[in-house]
């Protein structure tokens, strides 16, 4: 396809507007050349997007199992809601005292949220999951250097985390203390005894964890990082298994994040925009990045509190999208909370036992809301690999799952259905899936050779990574 | 292929050259093989000081990023610029494409020679 600079036409045009009568001043840095953008007619540029919006696939489209991005439906309540006039007809910069509107909306969403994970408060200043994560190091590291314990400096992050948890850490300027799990994939306890100290800044933690295996050891884990005299961390990007059941603030972790893209069904993938949420217990609350909505008396304001890590968005991060949230769980209420998570673990165990006549599953026994299937004994014995499988399912019209993560599963693919789909989409996913796998066990040459059907093959991806072209340059101009 | 038997290596899987005070670093056959393509190296610089068991630079291939681990304590001496803009010299020839040196070394762990390595990826396979 085409880019919008290619498909340009000398002097086409989308409004032809009368001729200019404000006369040419000469100005020292004028521009010389032309801005060299797209010229296109409004049917051109209509017809650009459609054609992109029918070569995407999005969970409108169908099946979209992306083990842990929690891709659920997102209601149309969420768009009505966030788009009352009320909400998009105002301005940031506009006085507070006519925003008051607004700034009850964002508090109760920060209140049902605060009462969902067991936190005192919440930000949402933060634009995504990795953002929040930052922000929430900043305010540990913060917390160290106001006690005098700026030796702090190491963050314990388990070898089956989030490439973000790890970044984060670097970002910061802290060091990693990765983690081997154990054979099960869980947390080994007299590993974490042995590298806590008094230079543990903290543990960052999913759980259930990445491999949809609940951390049962939790409360012994937060016990002995507090013990040490660090802080617990709880990367929310799993909570949909736990929604409404269990809170982490009770499971010992001090501050969170919550990836409202996920959980509370706010767009995610193709710019969101996304949230990154993040709560804290009282002790954590001043360091919260500024500034935090306040009520004092009937009204509500902005306040800088002395000790916050700072301003980390402009003005107070993506408005709409905590909007979008709060219709979700106020949409789905407090009795409805705890169904979704029910449902989104019912599914993926549905999916898992179906499977496993078939697949190896890495997970023994029950899973929480997503599991993780290895296809090492196919790839070592068939040559039938985990990508070969996930491009036999985007053949079949729908979104394959989480490839060759968690890196400490070999030939993975992680499922995660949520609770958005039915029994009926359930079933035919997975008679898809044996039935590929039948077919390419029955014959080895047909493993590389998905997908015939869609409109890219196989991309070069190394020669995408070791030669991107992420600039369109005009042969023309510029 | 055949891991060179003038090497020694480490069970992290780089290979070490040793030359007087200096030691020349890479990653072997193996772990190329296992990291699949590269795409990027991010190495240290000139005057850094690394230890002995602690990462020193990362790679990073179509699927992950992956750190590599210091088989010694020392000062970097000299890095391999030219895997910068080339990373896919560690897949073609991971003996050649060595990634740093180290000179003032203090530390050094336990290495094992091409036979014992050898073996030793047999048991990882």
């Amino acid at each position: 396809m085409k880019l919008l600079f290619e498909k340009s036409i000398e002097n086409r045009r989308t409004h032809y507007l009368s001729a200019c009568d404000v006369p040419d001043v000469e100005l020292p840095i004028k521009r010389k050349t032309p801005l060299g953008l797209p010229q296109l007619s409004e049917t051109d540029v209509t017809r650009h997007y459609s054609e992109l919006e029918s070569n995407t696939f999005g969970i409108n489209d169908g099946f979209y199992p992306l083990g842990s991005c929690t891709m659920k439906y997102n209601p149309k309540i969420n768009d009505k809601i966030s788009g009352l006039p009320g909400f998009t007809d105002i301005h940031p910069l506009q006085p507070q005292s006519t925003v008051q509107g607004l700034f009850e909306a964002l508090d109760t969403a920060g209140q049902y949220l605060s009462e969902i994970t067991g936190m005192y408060a919440m930000s949402f200043q933060p634009a995504a999951g990795a953002h929040g994560e930052l922000a929430s190091l900043m305010m540990f590291k913060k917390y160290f250097e106001e006690r005098g314990e700026t030796d702090r400096v190491k963050v314990i992050v388990p070898d089956s985390a989030h490439g973000t948890n790890p970044a984060t850490v670097h970002m910061c300027g802290m060091k990693i203390i990765n983690l081997p799990s154990n054979a099960d994939g869980c947390i080994d306890l007299d590993q974490l005894r042995a590298v806590v100290g008094p230079d543990t800044a903290g543990i960052m933690l999913t759980n259930p964890n990445t491999l949809g295996i609940f951390e049962e050891d939790i409360l012994e884990i937060t016990k002995i990082v507090h013990n040490a005299g660090g802080l617990c961390y709880y990367d929310g990007a799993n909570l949909n298994a736990i929604a409404g059941i269990m809170r982490p603030g009770e499971m010992g972790f001090d501050c969170i994040h919550l990836n409202l893209h996920k959980t509370f069904s706010t767009p995610h993938g193709g710019g969101g925009p996304g949230s990154g949420a993040i709560g804290c217990k009282e002790f954590l609350y001043k360091y919260l990045p500024g500034p935090q909505i306040v009520k004092e008396g009937d009204s509500y304001s902005f306040k800088d509190y002395e000790g916050s890590i700072g301003q980390i968005l402009a003005f107070y991060g993506n408005t709409l999208i905590s909007l979008r949230a709060l219709a979700f769980i106020m949409a789905y209420g407090k009795d409805g909370l705890p169904i979704m998570s029910k449902h989104a673990v019912l599914n993926a165990n549905y999916m898992k036992h179906r499977l496993s006549e078939r697949f190896e599953i890495f997970n023994k026994g029950l899973c929480m809301h997503e599991f993780v299937i290895t296809m090492e004994r196919e790839a070592k014995g068939s040559n039938f690999t985990a990508k070969d499988m996930a491009k036999a399912i985007l053949d079949e019209g729908m979104m394959a799952p989480t490839m060759y993560f968690p890196l400490i599963v070999k030939e993975a693919l992680m499922v995660e259905p949520t609770e958005t789909e039915g029994k009926e989409t359930l079933d035919r996913v997975i008679d898809t899936y044996i039935s590929i796998y039948d077919k390419v066990m029955k014959e080895n040459t047909l493993a590389g050779q998905f997908p015939k059907n869609t409109i890219i093959g196989r991309p070069d991806e190394v020669g995408a990574a070791r030669n991107p072209i992420v600039r369109y340059s005009n042969p023309n101009n510029i | 292929m055949e891991n060179p038997t003038n090497l020694k290596y480490s069970k992290d899987h780089e290979w070490l050259k040793e030359e007087g005070d200096k030691v020349t670093v890479g990653i072997t056959y193996f772990a190329q093989d296992q990291l699949g393509s590269l795409v990027f190296v991010n190495l240290p610089e000139v005057g850094d000081e690394i230890t002995k068991g602690e990462p020193f630079c990362d790679v990073e291939s179509v699927k992950a990023v992956s750190d590599v681990y210091s088989p010694v304590s020392g000062i970097v001496s000299a890095i391999n610029e030219d895997l910068l803009d080339n990373p896919e010299k560690i897949n073609d020839d991971p003996y050649d494409a060595w990634f740093i040196q180290v000179e003032q070394i203090t530390e050094t762990e336990e290495l094992l020679t091409a036979e014992q390595y050898e073996d030793f990826c047999k048991e990882e396979a």
